[in-house]
């Protein structure tokens, strides 16, 4: 009997009823990965180009370390000729009919279809992640992803008007689920008529490399899509002939690119990890929330842009949830990536695991309970256990820091005021999760959290047709949906931006005002010798609602084009526009919840009273140009109660909708409002062109802070009036005059300002804006790179772009349903 | 593996309320769940062939229909007892212990309790051991008055059965009246004496999950040794989703009292890798010990020849034809 039980060793697993190994196999990637003799080189104008003395960087498995496959470092001139191509390439690609380019993003589509395994296979292979998890989740969302674009390409024309492509597209995917990253980017960028190089991570680098082959088999014009590998994103994020970069990382890897490509007039999305929290209410299902918590937090061994890595519970459940989900954890089975059983494998980036330990070893010095349940793998490296940690607080360094592992740190709250204020404390604003089966806990929550995606009573879904993304410093730019066309296209009137003298000195940009403020020897008014002087009308600054003194208590002269003095207006600084940011913040969340309706009556009312001081304007906009201009002038002021008219229109017509996800359900996009937009405003159209922007930031919803004209602030001042008498609640429309580049400085490094459109001459002031929203909160910025914008011109002046600039996309998703049977 | 039933008695526990009013339950969340279970769990080789012997040794072999007789009685009796075939324990060199493994029991109607029980009697050792299983309490509907339905458990017991399977009372259960379900149950467990109780939910007819978790609390306050999912007659079967919510029950119920009760899905449960699926799930869910047959039923009638089909195939690489396994 001995040898039939060896044969047949059933005894043992009756008794025990274990699992054994469910190992897929690895011969598919073996025969990819053989097929290029294990050596890739970079796939350029539609070939595998190898160039010589290349340093060779190879790809190993996580899992054992074993060198899967040796791959090229890029020179600058691999990335010159990658580019080239695409450059090349875009001409004929975004010419091509609506149909024609949909046909081959729908190839591309039929083509991923026909390799799920090697796809699924090689992710998991080259990252650590889950087999079982590349197969059900990353590929089927990589062809939805496709086909969802396809169709994109084929209605652009119709849905996306008086857009033009950018031209050539930089993309970053991250080392966490590099494929998914890829393609939500690829997809969007290539239907929308641009060409794309890739530049996969270092550390996983094969499914970009597969993706080419797949691409190439789909028939994709040469040039269209290209990878180089290497590790410097410099070389291709900085290509002067590369028009957009996007990326997909972690927080500092968004601060450095943002960074790398301040002022050089690339358009920038980024989509960077989050720190999510997960929220569960007193009313929720507690079995299926613990199931839900498990996976968000621990799969892929917390590597997604999505993991949540906190979990804030009720106080009356808090007891019942944390036991019922050690019982749960201690079902995680963790080994090799490639077994079906195994719920976690290695980490995709090795370092992480000193960190991590780090972090649980202080947690558990200053008093936190550490729970560890599973039993790591012998054999399977660089392994971290999923972790629990209780009673560490929210000033633990555990829950402050973002952990990018499998780490969930859960803290108690007592009401819902309480989770909403724990849940968006803090600098990140990817997504969160909520779970209750109250209806309208559900929603009050879903739309006070700062995130930019919210899943109830469910979690980490992602459709095509929904862009995910960050709020706050967690990026910008949305992958998914009608809104992720946006990252790579521009309003057609709009030349390509190349931008030549974009250098600033960081320090120097506006770090003090300048020097001509003594009184100058023209009298204001243009008195002449023995005149007695007129009452002088004195301008103050406005906000909060109140005319107020600037702190300098010094003033500028406003001299008019022919070089009078025609008055003097306060020089604000710092501590005006600290105040004036302190009211518009303190006024933003009650104007942003505001019904529509009761928005646009106010803009209405702001119409209604600049036109019956339509003269007054007029004239003060005429002294300041020259007579000759009055036509101008008027021409301006009638604008400017057009624009008034016209976003207050817009107040309850761009709100959101819903969106055709798979989902059984709702999901629901908002079109949110930012919070505080801090606006430099040109000297071009110095009255039409700061009704035209702050308009539509406040029609939708958002408090400003602006900054008028430096050379003809008067008008704008003056509005103060029409302000004052039209309903706006205080703080809603600020208004900071000074030194323009002063104001810049100070309104793009608060970090209460979300986001910073400028307007100003010349592209230092650009650069300086983008390269200091890296440092701080990460800022959404929208700048003009010194190009002059025609505001009188209604696509410049009131086009598309201002909805898309001054609102962004929140996705929450609603699963409904409770039927199941009779 | 120890097949004694009558170690884990379910006492039962004093009608509470309280402890499944506020019951919240998210078929999405749950139908999300349900989703990973075959996926995220997979047994291959001899593995797989374990199971398979596992899962048969949990069947509830059933015949439940209105032209049921001693012949095919009599014949499915005899397939309970002896569930492999000769060929196959040659084949996989079984031992001693797993050449006389058993189906879990015979499930039948009352009438034909004494013909099977004679018949088991008469089919040595692993016969005498394999409970005969009646159902009773107006199976499947329940429409009819308590006095005959508990009538029908203590003749069932009379004539041999040792597990009953009864039907909750569905009006009382929709209408909110689950003091009433409680206390009708509580009289079918005197009725059944020492025989074992499973009660069966008949869980598409009641509506919402959230009424599946209270009638599954209720019934195991009431002393339910199994909670079962459906009669087989309903017009949904055993599905994942509902096992689910019973199974968190189960645990809620253990956690409170410290009771085991077993599970038994039925209906619709036909093949060998489903049932491996739903073994996974009771592993998943509550441990091993909920994979055995003393805690683990499935009543079902065509899955037994697909185990065999498996079987045979693990030993011989080759797929047998429908008509090559012995008939049950």
């Amino acid at each position: 009997m001995a040898g039939a039980a060896a044969q047949f060793p059933f005894g043992h697993i009756l008794d025990t009823l274990e699992y054994g190994p469910a190992l897929e196999g690895e011969a598919l990637v073996k025969h990819w990965l053989d097929k290029h003799n294990r050596n890739f080189g970079h796939f350029i104008n539609g070939e595998w180009q190898r160039p010589v003395d290349r340093d060779n960087i190879p790809s190993k498995k996580p899992s054992t370390g074993e060198t899967l496959a040796g791959t090229l470092e890029a020179t600058e001139e691999d990335v010159q000729r990658a580019v080239a191509a695409a450059e090349g390439a875009h001409k004929k690609w975004s010419a091509l009919s609506n149909f024609d380019r949909a046909k081959f993003l729908y190839s591309v589509a039929r083509n991923l279809q026909k390799h799920q395994s090697l796809l699924a296979l090689v992710e998991a292979v080259d990252c650590g992640m889950p087999s079982k998890e590349a197969r059900t989740t990353v590929v089927p969302a990589i062809i939805r992803q496709f086909y969802h674009y396809a169709g994109w390409a084929q209605v652009l024309s119709e849905e996306v008007q008086s857009w033009s492509s950018l031209g050539v597209v930089a993309v970053f995917p991250g080392w966490m689920s590099p494929l998914v990253q890829l393609v939500q980017r690829v997809a969007p960028a290539l239907a929308a008529g641009n060409t794309v190089v890739v530049m996969p991570s270092p550390h996983t680098r094969l499914s970009s490399l597969l993706f080419a082959d797949i691409c190439a088999q789909a028939g994709l014009p040469a040039g269209v899509f290209s990878v180089v590998t290497g590790s410097t994103l410099g070389l291709l994020a900085s290509h002067p002939a590369v028009d957009a970069v996007t990326l997909a990382g972690n927080t500092l890897e968004g601060r450095a690119m943002r960074q790398l490509v301040a002022g050089s007039g690339k358009k920038l999305s980024m989509e960077l990890t989050g720190h999510c929290p997960i929220l569960v209410f007193e009313e929720a299902d507690l079995d299926s929330a613990v199931e839900n918590i498990v996976m968000a937090a621990f799969s892929n061994s917390g590597q997604n842009t999505y993991s949540a890595s906190r979990l804030l519970v009720q106080e009356p459940v808090y007891s019942r949830l944390v036991e019922k989900l050690k019982v749960r954890m201690t079902k995680i089975a963790i080994g090799d990536n490639l077994d079906k059983n195994k719920d976690q494998g290695p980490l995709g980036d090795p370092a992480a695991i000193i960190r991590l330990g780090q972090l649980v070893q202080e947690a558990q010095a200053e008093g936190a309970e550490i729970f560890q349940p599973s039993a790591l793998p012998s054999g399977i490296h660089d392994c971290f256990p999923p972790t629990l940690v209780t009673g560490a607080q929210t000033s633990s360094q555990i829950y402050v820091e973002e952990p990018c592992g499998p780490v969930l740190v859960v803290i108690p709250f007592r009401t819902e005021k309480e989770a909403i204020s724990i849940a968006n404390h803090g600098v990140s604003g990817t997504a969160a999760g909520v779970w209750t089966e109250n209806v309208s806990v559900a929603l009050e929550v879903a739309s006070m959290l700062q995130v930019a995606t919210v899943w109830v009573n469910t979690y980490g879904l992602l459709d095509a047709a929904c862009g995910a993304g960050g709020l706050k410093a967690s990026g910008f730019g949305r992958s998914g949906g009608k809104e992720a066309l946006y990252n790579y296209m521009r309003p057609s009137w709009q030349m390509p931006v190349r931008t030549t003298n974009s250098e600033v000195d960081m320090d120097k940009f506006g770090a003090s005002s300048r020097s001509d403020l003594l009184p100058s020897l023209a009298a204001a008014d243009n008195l002449k010798d023995g005149d007695s002087p007129n009452i002088d009308k004195t301008y103050k600054l406005f906000y909060g609602g109140g005319q107020k003194r600037p702190d300098s208590g010094a003033s500028l002269p406003v001299v008019s084009q022919a070089g009078s003095v025609l008055g003097h207006v306060p020089d604000g600084g710092k501590k005006d526009v600290r105040n004036a940011v302190e009211a518009a913040v303190k006024a933003a969340p009650s104007w942003g919840k505001k019904d529509g309706h009761g928005r646009s009556q106010i803009l209405y009312y702001l119409a209604e009273n600049l036109l019956s001081r339509k003269s007054n304007f007029i004239q003060l906009l005429s002294s300041a140009t020259s007579k000759d201009c009055e036509d101008r002038a008027r021409n301006e002021v009638d604008l400017a109660i057009q624009r008034l008219f016209f976003w207050a229109a817009y107040c309850d017509k761009f709100g959101g909708t819903v969106q055709e996800s798979t989902l059984y359900g709702l999901t629901w996009k908002v079109h949110l409002s930012l919070g505080v937009i801090g606006i430099v405003c040109p000297d071009d159209f110095p009255f039409l062109a700061f009704v035209s922007l702050i308009a539509p930031a406040i029609a939708r919803g958002n408090a400003v802070v602006a900054v008028p004209s430096e050379q003809f602030p008067l008008a704008a001042l003056a509005f103060h009036q029409v302000l004052e008498t039209s309903d706006v609640p205080p703080g809603v429309v600020n208004i900071i005059t000074g030194d323009r580049n002063v104001l810049t400085r100070t309104l793009s490094q608060h970090q209460d300002i979300a986001s910073v459109w400028y307007f100003g001459s010349g592209e230092a002031g650009s650069t300086f804006v983008e390269a200091a929203a890296s440092g701080g909160n990460m800022k959404r910025t929208w700048v003009n790179y010194g190009q002059l914008r025609n505001f009188i011109d209604r696509e410049q002046g009131q086009g598309q772009e201002f909805l898309v600039e001054a609102t962004t996309v929140k996705n929450i998703w609603l699963p409904m349903g409770d039927i199941f049977a009779n | 593996m120890d097949v004694n039933l009558h170690k884990s008695g379910n006492p039962g526990w004093d009608y509470n309320e309280s402890l499944f009013k506020s019951i919240r339950i998210n078929l999405s969340a749950v139908k999300a769940r349900a989703a990973e279970i075959g996926i995220n769990r997979s047994v291959k080789k001899q593995w797989q062939a374990a199971w398979q012997l596992r899962a048969l040794a949990c069947i509830d072999l059933t015949t439940l229909a209105g032209d049921d007789t001693p012949v095919n009685v009599t014949r499915l009796c005899v397939k309970a007892a002896h569930p492999i075939s000769k060929d196959i324990v040659k084949m996989l060199n079984m031992n001693e212990k797993e050449a006389k493994l058993t189906t879990g029991a015979v499930c039948v109607y009352p009438n034909q309790v004494q013909v099977a029980r004679e018949t088991l009697d008469k089919c040595g050792e692993e016969g005498r051991s394999l409970p005969v299983a009646s159902v009773a309490t107006g199976f499947p509907c329940g429409q009819t008055p308590l006095g005959p339905r508990l009538d029908e458990i203590r003749s069932a017991v009379k004539d041999g059965a040792s597990e009953i399977d009864i039907v909750i009372n569905r009006t009382y259960a929709l209408s909110g009246n689950w003091r009433g379900v409680y206390d009708e149950v509580r009289q079918m467990k005197v009725a059944c004496g020492n025989a074992h109780m499973k009660t069966i939910l008949a869980t598409g007819e009641l509506g919402s999950l959230r009424n599946i978790y209270k009638a599954s609390l209720v019934c195991m306050m009431a002393g339910a040794d199994f909670i079962k999912t459906s009669t087989g007659k309903e017009g949904v079967n055993a599905t994942l989703v509902v096992a689910l919510v019973m199974i968190r029950a189960i645990r809620d119920y253990y956690a409170l009292t410290g009771y085991k009760v077993g599970f038994k899905p039925a209906g619709g449960i036909r093949t060998a890798k489903d049932a491996c699926v739903w073994l996974s799930l009771m592993r998943e869910e509550l441990g091993e010990e909920w994979t055995r047959p003393t805690l683990f039923r499935i009543g079902a009638s065509a899955l037994l020849g697909d185990i065999e089909r498996q079987l045979y195939h693990y030993a011989t690489g080759c797929y047998p034809a429908m008509g090559q396994m012995p008939m049950g």
